[in-house]
């Protein structure tokens, strides 16, 4: 293999610093969007258009270039844990969660990346540099969350960077710093795995027996992601693909396949120049063979 | 234990905090829980983000460079077997159609002044990467052997480089496939093992219409062979690729453009190995249908690339197949 893609975070310089990361345990997102705000503020995001969708109170919509943090809104008429939603005859629940990108152990968008403009930093994360950026675009349908997009403005990609420029000065990024329910918890990750593990038990053990969690497996299909969540529900119920896998493992295939089909190419060539395939006729002068 | 939920007591002395667990407290009035299957998507929102890439310079690069490799190619056979018109004809069609790939790529970015910085590092998981390197190798040489072909100088070098341009071109005219399958979009991501095939096929096609188009028709013998090689190629790939892809394959079964360009293909090659023997309007029509058809390929196989990273239950229903296949052997 010309490659092997297990190695992308163990040969990274980290400078001793530990892979850092989020958890966001949605049980207690309140949906007040203060992340979005904090995260738009502190990384001057230009505005992403103001409409009004519809969809719960979400008017954010999705990750895009101009959103790096993203409130979901779901109504569901289910039970949640044994609460009594006083609604009427009706079952209730409106789950929030706080989306954000998910700095993937294996991550698409950087192995695509033809200018070396994303870069893997010495905590993790995956941050593009704007400057380096030539806005072709691959990253964004390299990404299998569609986190990532290409800024109309500055006509380069823009992601959350989990707050790179804070980080040195010892300050969480905007987005955590300012949940008011610490949804949001940012710190090493190994230690948030762990907290996320007990968490779920005690989630789970308080009557929400959906709740699981979403990214946390270092052998899922991205090698986990250093922003992994506690969700209630299945993963496509927040907008979150089921069972992501980062796109490159096949790459090795496809270059083969395409090594067989280059050269077939050529052999098609040739065959129909100094072959008698086909209606084989002509080409009078100098056939060789 | 601390809860969130609300009090009508007004009591406070329980601080929510983050061990609050919600739906711990109080006591559901028994009712039925319908058994609803979960949503498919968050208010049908897809879950990837749409390619920011244009249809007319990415498709359209798609052609014309499969048109520039595979020309190259046939090049430099036509000149080893002595159709010095053909290879003429064909190295100076590389040549435009490099020029027009060149284009396209450099338009599409957001930043075309950074062009350059692609050259910055080479790297073996980006096709993008990789396909800019083909290219700066493939150019010069695709170039010199279309400008000694023309001036009459430098027969030798002239000759090597379109052998070079031959090689190099054969890589410009597939590694596209790579470049669009190493990607989270459905259709073209499942699609990888037969999209290099099919874009052989579509490219040798469009490289032999252009042969038909413009070379005479006591040289066109291999242009001809080509075209009905490609087009054959083209179709029985896109076939192959559509039945493999499941639901996945959908947008593409449904392409109106991949059917236009298939039924043009064939067409063209058909009517260029018959009636383009000897007529050079039918074989001048012929090779502008497989150009046709070559296009409508690449268009149609792009068009429904996007319509598949555009609804989520091409995301989403294979990753839970995937999910469900996984628990099932597990236990
Ligand atoms: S979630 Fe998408 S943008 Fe973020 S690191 Fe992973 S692939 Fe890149």
């Amino acid at each position: 293999m010309a490659f092997d893609l297990d190695h992308s975070l163990a040969e990274q310089p980290t400078d001793g610093h530990r892979r850092v990361g989020f958890f966001t345990d949605t049980s207690i997102c309140i949906g007040c969007k203060a992340c979005e705000v904090a995260c738009k503020e502190w990384n001057d995001v230009p505005e992403d258009g103001l409409d009004f969708t519809g969809m719960s109170y979400d008017n954010t919509v999705g990750l895009s270039a101009d959103t790096w943090r993203h409130v979901a809104f779901i109504e569901q008429r289910r039970p949640l844990g044994h609460q009594e939603p006083g609604v009427g005859e009706m079952d209730f629940r409106w789950l929030m969660a706080s989306d954000v990108c998910k700095h993937c152990t294996h991550a698409a968008c950087l192995d695509v990346c033809p200018t070396g403009s994303l870069f893997r930093t010495e905590y993790g994360t995956v941050v593009v540099q704007e400057d380096v950026c030539n806005g072709c675009g691959y990253c964004v349908p390299a990404c299998p969350f569609g986190v990532i997009g290409k800024r109309e403005t500055t006509g380069v990609a823009a992601k959350c960077t989990m707050c790179y420029d804070r980080l040195p000065a010892g300050e969480q990024p905007a987005c955590a710093k300012t949940c008011p329910t610490d949804s949001i918890q940012f710190g090493d990750l190994d230690e948030l795995r762990e907290r996320a593990d007990r968490r779920l038990a005690q989630v789970r053990e308080a009557g929400m027996t959906s709740a699981r969690l979403y990214g946390h497996d270092p052998d899922d299909g991205v090698g986990g992601t250093g922003a992994f969540f506690l969700l209630l529900d299945e993963p496509e119920v927040y907008g979150l693909p089921p069972d992501p896998v980062v796109t490159t493992k096949d790459l090795p295939s496809m270059w083969r396949h395409v090594g067989v089909a280059a050269v077939a190419l050529l052999a098609g060539v040739a065959a129909a120049a100094w072959g008698r395939t086909g209606s084989g006729t002509t080409g009078p002068r100098g056939r060789i063979r | 234990m601390s809860q969130t939920d609300v009090r009508m007591d007004g009591s406070a002395e329980t601080r929510a905090d983050r061990e609050a667990t919600p739906g711990s407290a109080g006591r559901r009035r028994e009712r039925l829980v319908p058994q609803s299957s979960p949503a498919d998507s968050y208010y049908g929102r897809p879950v990837l983000n749409e390619p920011p890439w244009h249809a007319p310079d990415i498709a359209g690069y798609l052609f014309l460079g499969g048109l520039a490799g595979a020309s190259s190619a046939l090049a430099a056979a036509a000149e080893l077997t002595g159709r010095p018109t053909l290879a003429r004809v064909s190295k100076v069609g590389a040549l435009g159609a490099l020029g027009g790939s060149l284009y396209c790529l450099i338009h599409d970015l957001g930043r075309p002044e950074r062009f350059l910085n692609m050259l910055r590092v080479f790297k073996v998981t980006s096709p993008m990467s990789v396909g800019t390197w083909i290219l700066t190798a493939y150019g010069p040489q695709a170039g010199c052997a279309a400008a000694t072909d023309l001036s009459g100088r430098f027969p030798g070098l002239g000759r090597a480089a379109g052998v070079g341009a031959a090689v190099t071109g054969a890589g410009v005219a597939t590694y596209t496939a790579a470049l669009i399958s190493d990607t989270a979009v459905p259709a073209w991501h499942d699609g990888y093992r037969e999209l290099p095939f099919l874009f052989a096929g579509s490219a040798a096609a469009a490289a032999g219409g252009l042969g038909l188009l413009a070379a005479p028709l006591d040289e066109a013998g291999p242009a001809r062979r080509l075209a009905l090689l490609g087009a054959a190629v083209e179709c029985v790939a896109a076939t192959r690729m559509e039945r493999r892809l499941g639901p996945v394959g959908e947008p593409l079964r449904r392409s109106v453009l991949m059917r236009l360009g298939e039924a043009l293909s064939l067409a063209g090659a058909l009517a260029g190995a018959s009636m383009g023997r000897r007529s050079r309007v039918a074989a001048m029509a012929a090779g502008a249908a497989l150009l046709a058809g070559s296009a409508c390929t690449r268009f149609g196989v792009f068009r429904a690339g996007i319509e598949s990273a555009n609804d989520p239950k091409y995301t989403v229903q294979p990753q839970r197949r995937r999910l469900a296949k996984a628990r099932a052997e597990l236990t």
